[in-house]
């Protein structure tokens, strides 16, 4: 290891060494090398069962990879004696089925975990959580249930949950995948914004607009290793590979 | 030919036809004046209150409330350790769930008031009887509910445990405040028929031998059924367990419409 890695990795968001994960014999990730610097907006993008989401789920631990290394804010969050939960409250996530407590309001969403586990008092939670909805265009539906909100509205109030924790850093799993079309653009507009603010994002997406226009780079896969990367723009006008073309040729 | 629609309209009337003829056959038939010396002697049931209320429906709900209590705790706990991913707890919960499902109430009841005593002649259960009723119900009920608290907890979708962890929730905080609420919405109907089958296996603690303040509403009616030697103070004791399980139902559902409604 080489000290110019070693550097990398304490200034790196996301690093993560020689990844192997295995689904009973299926080996669905076989040795990924992939890395966010800070600040740095990075899209996965590859055909369904590339193996992107579960790298995405790897990253806080939500799968457990079978061999390799993963850092989390200079910290090793594979480790067997890191603190995943201390560490999984600074890395934000945002899934395709939104997944909001429907049992609880829009601003108990946003509190609960502020409370439990980063220990503020409720007034300061309730504080940051209606400031969080503001930015998210949503301060109106604070008192109403999940059940109540469109898909849209739902993944912009999945997204200020994940950011009233404060995250170093947040995951997109598909955030538009599970949309009416019409309401896509609402929620890549508050990413979009949150991008600008030089938050640190790794995205797996369908919306090769949104990594043209927003990434700073972009990490094609297929079959469970990194095919294609570099600069968005390049990748999705020049793509190298054959099988990168052959991905973007059906989905553009 | 009759049209379909016909021949469905005639196999109506013929089940209105039916229904008419049951119910003017009893009514014509049965010996009323004879059913009713025997089962609503108003003298009879005059005299059946206030003690009926007082003691014995009083009884029969401080029964039921302490036992489905302590099950719900006790199920609770079992339906974890079953989902637990240590093996001797599943074990562990899974031997306590087929002993006690499997066991019928009265022998539960018989062996922690006679089995207790003989086993430890130095200790005594807590609270006398209620301690005893506490336990033997709890201990049923809670072995039924463990089975189905747990298939409520594995009915909540996976996303929201997903959900939780990832905002940094221990396994046991996303369990208590984000899946376990959840569970408990979706079997709010096969709690409520535990706690209906709770309140009429209260009436096994006539095993314990109890005095007149500890009868419970079954003790209560066969008391009087004997000395009156006439059944109407069963059957204002059948009344008065309509009277806790139909107000039950209906809060349920209601319940469960408001509930529903905040999906």
């Amino acid at each position: 290891m080489t000290t110019d890695r070693i550097t990398d990795r304490t200034t790196a968001a996301i690093d993560v060494q020689d990844l192997h994960k295995y689904f009973g014999a299926n080996e669905v990730l076989k040795g990924i090398d992939f890395h966010v610097g800070t600040g740095q907006v990075v899209c996965v993008i590859g055909p369904s069962g590339s193996g992107k989401s579960t790298l995405l789920r790897c990253v806080n631990m939500l799968e457990v990879p079978t061999s390799g290394k993963i850092f989390v804010a200079g910290e090793e969050i594979t480790d067997r004696d890191a603190d995943v939960d201390q560490l999984r409250a600074r890395i934000g996530m945002v899934f395709q089925q939104f997944n909001l407590f429907p049992h609880m309001t829009v601003l108990r969403n946003l509190t609960i975990a502020q409370e439990k586990v980063k220990g503020r008092k409720k007034d300061e939670a309730v504080e940051i959580a209606r400031t969080t909805l503001a930015k998210v265009g949503l301060s109106e539906k604070e008192s109403a249930y999940p059940a109540h909100l469109s898909g849209g509205q739902s993944q912009r109030v999945a997204i200020a949950r994940a950011l009233a924790m404060s995250p170093d850093m947040m995951l997109f799993d598909e955030p538009t995948s599970a949309l009416d079309p019409e309401l896509v653009g609402d929620v890549l507009a508050v990413m979009k914004d949150l991008a600008a603010e030089g938050m640190t994002m790794m995205v797996v997406t369908h919306e090769m607009g949104f990594a043209r226009e927003v990434g700073d780079n972009l990490v094609f896969m297929d079959d469970g290793v990194i095919v294609e990367e570099g600069d968005p723009r390049e990748v999705l006008a020049n793509p190298r590979h054959e099988r990168t073309q052959l991905f973007l040729s059906k989905v553009l | 030919m009759a049209s379909p629609r016909q021949r469905a309209a005639r196999w109506r009337y013929v089940q209105y036809a039916v229904l008419v003829a049951v119910v003017l056959t009893v009514a014509l038939v049965a010996d009323w004046g004879q059913l009713q010396r025997a089962f609503w002697n108003w003298e009879l049931v005059k005299e059946q209150f206030p003690r009926v209320l007082t003691i014995a429906l009083k009884n029969t709900l401080i029964y039921t409330a302490c036992g489905f209590a302590f099950g719900l705790v006790l199920g609770l706990v079992l339906a974890l350790m079953r989902l637990s991913s240590v093996g001797p707890y599943r074990w562990i919960a899974t031997g306590v769930i087929e002993l006690f499902r499997g066991l019928p109430a009265l022998v539960v009841f018989i062996a922690l008031s006679v089995g207790f005593r003989l086993a430890f002649p130095a200790y005594e259960i807590p609270f006398g009887n209620l301690g005893i009723v506490t336990l033997a119900l709890g201990l049923v009920g809670g072995a039924y509910m463990a089975e189905t608290i747990r298939a409520g907890i594995q009915a909540v979708p996976k996303g929201q445990m997903e959900a939780a962890r990832s905002l940094g929730m221990s396994h046991g905080r996303a369990m208590i405040s984000v899946v376990v609420p959840q569970a408990f919405r979706i079997i709010l109907p096969p709690l409520t028929n535990e706690l209906i089958l709770l309140t009429k296996d209260s009436s096994l603690v006539y095993i314990l031998g109890l005095s007149l303040s500890g009868y419970e509403l079954t003790k209560f009616g066969r008391e009087g059924m004997n000395s009156a030697s006439n059944l109407t103070p069963i059957i204002v004791i059948a009344l008065c367990y309509l009277l806790i399980t139909v107000p039950l139902s209906i809060v349920v559902r209601r319940m469960e419409s408001r509930s529903e409604r905040a999906r």
